[in-house]
Formats: C-alpha cells, sequence, structure tokens
C-alpha cells in the first residue's frame, strides 16, 4: 500500500484492525471518537465484535471478559473516560489477560478540555488502579509511529499476558499526517491461549479461570513477586528510546509524544545559535528508559524535561538522572501547545527553569 | 446399590463456604444439576460477581470470569459477543446487581444480551457483614439501617423482576424461592428454562431467587425460611413476569 493522508484516531483503528483486533468496547469522549466510530464501520463489517457500552466502566469490563476468553481485544477512551477504567484495568492486569488500550489525552483535572494534553503521566505509568501492577505504555510522537505501535500492540500484550496502553494525545489524534500501513512489526512466537475461559470442552480435563482474588496472604504475595518478575523481563526487553543529537550536547532535551516533535524543531533552531541541544525521546514510558541517561556527557549543562503537564514525567527524570545533572522543567497545560520558540528559551534561560 | 440422589457433577468437590440455612447452596445445585441436563456445562462460563458468592467460580465445575463488584453482565456481554455459541450465565447477589450493578444489568438486557443472570436477593450484604441493600424491606434492621430501613430516608425495595419485565431486550424473567422443596422444584424449572431459552439465542434471562440470610438477620435456619415466606414473598411476589417463548409460541 502506498502512503496515505489519514486522520489520527482513524489511524489508530485501521491499524488495530491490521494488528489482528477481534472485538472492541468502548464509549464515545472527545477526543478519541473517530477511533469508535472507524471501527463501528469496519468490525462489524468483517464479522467482528463492535460494541458501544453504556459507559467506560462497562467497556473496560466488556475487554476483560473478552480477554479472559481469548479475544484479541481493544478499546480507546480519553484522560477522564481512562480513569473510569481503571478499576477493570487493575483487575485485567492482576488476572494477567491481554488487551490493548489507547488513551488520547485531554487536558484535565476533572472534566478540564477537550485540547491535547499530556496530564495523564501519573495515570498510565503509576497505575490509577488499586495494586502493584504494571501496564506496557507506549507513547509514539507521530501517526506513523502510533500506526507501527497499533500493529504490533495484540502481540505484544498476548505475549506477556499484559495490558498495553498505547498513549497519544489529542493532537496525534486529530491531525492528519502521510502514514504507511505496511512497515513491518516485530514478529513475536505466540503461544496457544490454553488459559482461555471458552469452556471445558475446548480443554477437557481442566476449568479454566480468570481472577483477580487471592484472599490468602501468602498466595497474594507469590501471586505480586510472579508479576514483578513479568514487569522486570519487560523492563529488559520492552524499553524504547531514540537518542537524537546526543554526541556531546551543551544541554539534553527528555520529551515525548507531541512535544518531542515540538522539541525537534526547536533543537534545530538552537543549533543555528551555536547551542547544542540532544534529546532523550522515550517509546515507552513504562518501562522508562533509565539507562539511557546514562550516555548524557559529565559536560552537559542541564537537563530540560518538557512536558504538554506540570511536571509528571519529571519524577521519572529525576529519578534516572539520579542528582547528576541539574535539572530543569518546561510545562503548558490546559490543551495549550507551546510554539519551538518557547522551549528555545526556555534552553536559553536553563537556570530560571532548574527545579533540581 | 442403585443410586437415587448425589451431587452434581456440575458441580467441584471444593467445599462450599456458604452458612447453615443460606440459599446460595440450593441454587448452586439447581443451576449445576440444570447445566448438565441440559448438556451444556461444557461450554458455559460463569461469572462470580462480588459479595457471598464471589467464591460460586471454585464451586461451578466450569470455565468461569470472576468480575469487579457490579460489573458482571458487562463481563458476561464482552464473553457472549466473542464467544456466541457458548452459554454464560452471572450469578449475583442484590447488593452486586441491584445497588452497584443496576447499569450494567439494565443495559445488558436492554441489548437483548443472550446471557442468562441467577439474581440472588436476600435483602441485606452478607458477606460485608449485614449492611442495608436495596431491596431491604421497610422497617427491616441492618447494621446500616439500625432503626430499620425508613421510606422516607432509603427509598423502597426495588423490585428488579417488575423493572426489568418492562425492558424490551428480556425474553424471560421469573421471579422464585426456595423456603420450600416445592418452591426448590420451581425454581429449577425457571432456572433450566432460563438456560434453555439461552441454548436457543432468545435474549436475555433472569431468574431472581428470593433467598435467606439467617446470620445477618439475626435468625436461626428454618426461622429464615419462615421469614422469606411471611415476609419476603409479601413484597416480592412470585410468578413469571416475562416469557416471550410462550408469546412466540
Amino acid at each position: 500500500m502506498a502512503k496515505i493522508l489519514m486522520k489520527g484516531n482513524e489511524a489508530i483503528a485501521l491499524a488495530a484492525i491490521k494488528g489482528g483486533v477481534d472485538a472492541f468496547y468502548g464509549y464515545p469522549i472527545t477526543p478519541q471518537n473517530e477511533v469508535p466510530e472507524y471501527l463501528s464501520k469496519h468490525l462489524i463489517a468483517n464479522g467482528k465484535v463492535f460494541l458501544q457500552a453504556e459507559s467506560e466502566v462497562s467497556a473496560i469490563n466488556m475487554v476483560y471478559g473478552a480477554a479472559g476468553a481469548g479475544a484479541r481485544v481493544m478499546t480507546s477512551s480519553s484522560s477522564p473516560g481512562i480513569a473510569l477504567k481503571q478499576e477493570g484495568i487493575s483487575y485485567i492486569a492482576a488476572a494477567e489477560l491481554p488487551c490493548v488500550i489507547v488513551s488520547v489525552m485531554r487536558g484535565g483535572p476533572g472534566l478540564g478540555g477537550i485540547q491535547p494534553s499530556q496530564a495523564d503521566y501519573y495515570q498510565a505509568t503509576r497505575g490509577g488502579g488499586n495494586g502493584d501492577y504494571q501496564l506496557i505504555c507506549y507513547a509514539p510522537e507521530s501517526i506513523q509511529e502510533t500506526i507501527d505501535t497499533m500493529k504490533g500492540a495484540f502481540d505484544t500484550a498476548d505475549f506477556y499476558r499484559n495490558p498495553v496502553l498505547v498513549l497519544v494525545d489529542g493532537l496525534i489524534g486529530q491531525m492528519m499526517e502521510s502514514v504507511d500501513f505496511d512497515r513491518p512489526v516485530k514478529q513475536r512466537i505466540l503461544l496457544e491461549k490454553s488459559w482461555a475461559t471458552n469452556g471445558t470442552k475446548n480443554h477437557p480435563g481442566s476449568r479454566n479461570i480468570a481472577n483477580s482474588l487471592h484472599l490468602d496472604p501468602v498466595k497474594l504475595e507469590e501471586h505480586n513477586i510472579h508479576l514483578q518478575k513479568k514487569y522486570k523481563l519487560i523492563k529488559q526487553n520492552e524499553t524504547q528510546v531514540e537518542m537524537i543529537h546526543m554526541d556531546d550536547p551543551d544541554y539534553v532535551i527528555v520529551a515525548y509524544g507531541t512535544m518531542a516533535r515540538i522539541c525537534r524543531s526547536a533543537i534545530s533552531m538552537l543549533n543555528e545559535k551555536g547551542i547544542k541541544v540532544g534529546m532523550i525521546r522515550p517509546i515507552t514510558i513504562w518501562p522508562f528508559p533509565e539507562q539511557a541517561f546514562d550516555q548524557i556527557p559529565s559536560t552537559c549543562k542541564g537537563i530540560l524535561c518538557c512536558e504538554l503537564s506540570m511536571g509528571q514525567m519529571l519524577d521519572d527524570v529525576l529519578i534516572a538522572n539520579n542528582g547528576r545533572h541539574k535539572v530543569g522543567f518546561f510545562g503548558r497545560s490546559g490543551g495549550m501547545v507551546p510554539d519551538p520558540e518557547e522551549i528555545v528559551d526556555a534552553i536559553v534561560n536553563f537556570k530560571d527553569k532548574v527545579v533540581k | 446399590m442403585e443410586v437415587k440422589y448425589q451431587k452434581s457433577v456440575g458441580l467441584t468437590d471444593t467445599p462450599l463456604t456458604y452458612c447453615p440455612g443460606c440459599g446460595h447452596g440450593i441454587v448452586h445445585k439447581l443451576v449445576a444439576e440444570s447445566l448438565v441436563e441440559l448438556g451444556l456445562l461444557d461450554k458455559a462460563i460463569a461469572i462470580a460477581s462480588v459479595g457471598c458468592s464471589v467464591f460460586s467460580y471454585q464451586f461451578f465445575n466450569c470455565d468461569a470470569q470472576q468480575a469487579p463488584h457490579g460489573r458482571a453482565c458487562a463481563e458476561a456481554t464482552g464473553i457472549k459477543r466473542v464467544l456466541p455459541n457458548n452459554i454464560v450465565f452471572t450469578y449475583q447477589g442484590d447488593g452486586d446487581l441491584a445497588s452497584i450493578g443496576i447499569a450494567e444489568t439494565i443495559h445488558a438486557a436492554n441489548r437483548g444480551e443472550n446471557i442468562t443472570v441467577i439474581f440472588i436477593n436476600n435483602a441485606i450484604y452478607g458477606m460485608t457483614g449485614g449492611q442495608m441493600a436495596p431491596t431491604s424491606l421497610i422497617g427491616q434492621k441492618t447494621t446500616t439501617s439500625q432503626d430499620g430501613r425508613v421510606q422516607a430516608l432509603h427509598g423502597s425495595p426495588i423490585h428488579i423482576s417488575e423493572m426489568f419485565a418492562t425492558i424490551e431486550g428480556v425474553a424471560y424473567m421469573e421471579r422464585v424461592s426456595v423456603y420450600d422443596p416445592k418452591h426448590v422444584i420451581q425454581a429449577k424449572k425457571a432456572i433450566k428454562k432460563a438456560f434453555q431459552y439461552q441454548e436457543e439465542k432468545r435474549g436475555f434471562t433472569m431468574v431472581e431467587v428470593v433467598s435467606s440470610c439467617p446470620v445477618n438477620w439475626g435468625m436461626k435456619p428454618t426461622d429464615a425460611m419462615n421469614w422469606v415466606k411471611t415476609n419476603m414473598i409479601e413484597e416480592f411476589p412470585l410468578g413469571i413476569f416475562k416469557d416471550k417463548g410462550d408469546q412466540n409460541a
């Protein structure tokens, strides 16, 4: 297929189909509505399942049921909707079921607004639901990268029996770009879902149960230790980062998603001014690419964390930096998207941006 | 020696966690027997809810999922849509279904999801220690209505069977009880019919079972069964509230 011009949300939907989605359960919320709209037409037409649920709470529990039954299943939503799904996400992670969740972030807190934001980094990486669990969380910066991520997301979820969260902001959801749906995805060897609750006639002699309840604290701790082992493996194998202009930079920017796109422009402008700026661009925000920070030379004058939030990834930047360099922060929120010039100013006046 | 009676193969050997005199054990048996007699056990998927029956996934001898509080019908929907030829049923109490899960239940019914809901109404929260339920009777003393349920403060007992009979997607809605052998037999007929209808893809089926909770009611098991008969049935009359099968026959 040649390159085509496509809107981000529709590209997410088509990439999900290319990735092998069997069923979608969701609930309307701006700015992600084109995802379910596209799927409502194309999934049902191809004999797959599309269902608009009565709420986000219901939608994620439909995902739980279908994932447990062995289907490749997804939902999509935006910030307040993802908040409502947290209970179900915790259960799905606890029961070790695979699914894909798309979050098209808007400004918060509360009902907030409908313009692009990155204020759900905590929600995505710190677990908005209860308990010690992690989602494999991708934060692509373009529609092309979102497509590539979505196409492989179901395989990744199945491989680890873990929910995958694809986190984009409203700008990626709403803009159009020229994209290619034929780029290769990482090949994984997937086992048959022998654990699926699809009736004992499909697995005689044993019962399959999808469950997160372990009243015996010994058993529950064992389950948590088991989950942590899996998360450690995911950290080792799935951490993704792009290192940009990291040869002897004066400053290093850390940014993801739409903010990383803006920072790319700012870095070019700064280079023209003779200021060498590199960028660490996390592609997975959980696992966070901590080891990338070991490549920052000691001569670097500072790290600037840039987000469309009031400072959330900043926590991970401070942990990864571990006191080695000065860390500054630049953020806009509420749906305000900065011009590259604002990033340029933040680097030029870095001393005013230092938080630690 | 001829075996006249034995535990249904639809139940596992795991000892039930229910209190003496509780109706759950009886209803579990009826569900298990119905699935076995209809030949549906090996394609059944049970949804356990939150409450006393949270461990029902350990008791029903089929595949199972354990749902978050109130979400059983959503989870059942998710399964049934991807496995339309399996049998999917939820087993929920009055707190789970009639309070926190009322939206999920109504909308599953309204979509005519081809699932079966076994709804145990014992007018109290059992697992958490006897709090007021949406089905608690006026005047009923619970740990959160210690002077008795008052209509002006708490509203009236919610009538699930009557409400669901008004929903187009519901194919079968019957309220039964298990306070004596005659009614146990009637309950079995209703449960079996609900599963039969699901197998025939007729739509949403629910059986409400008016049941007992002697421990949290503060009664002996026999007194609790009598209280079902004398007080509960007055508020929650038994009978078939909707049967699309009969209309179509």
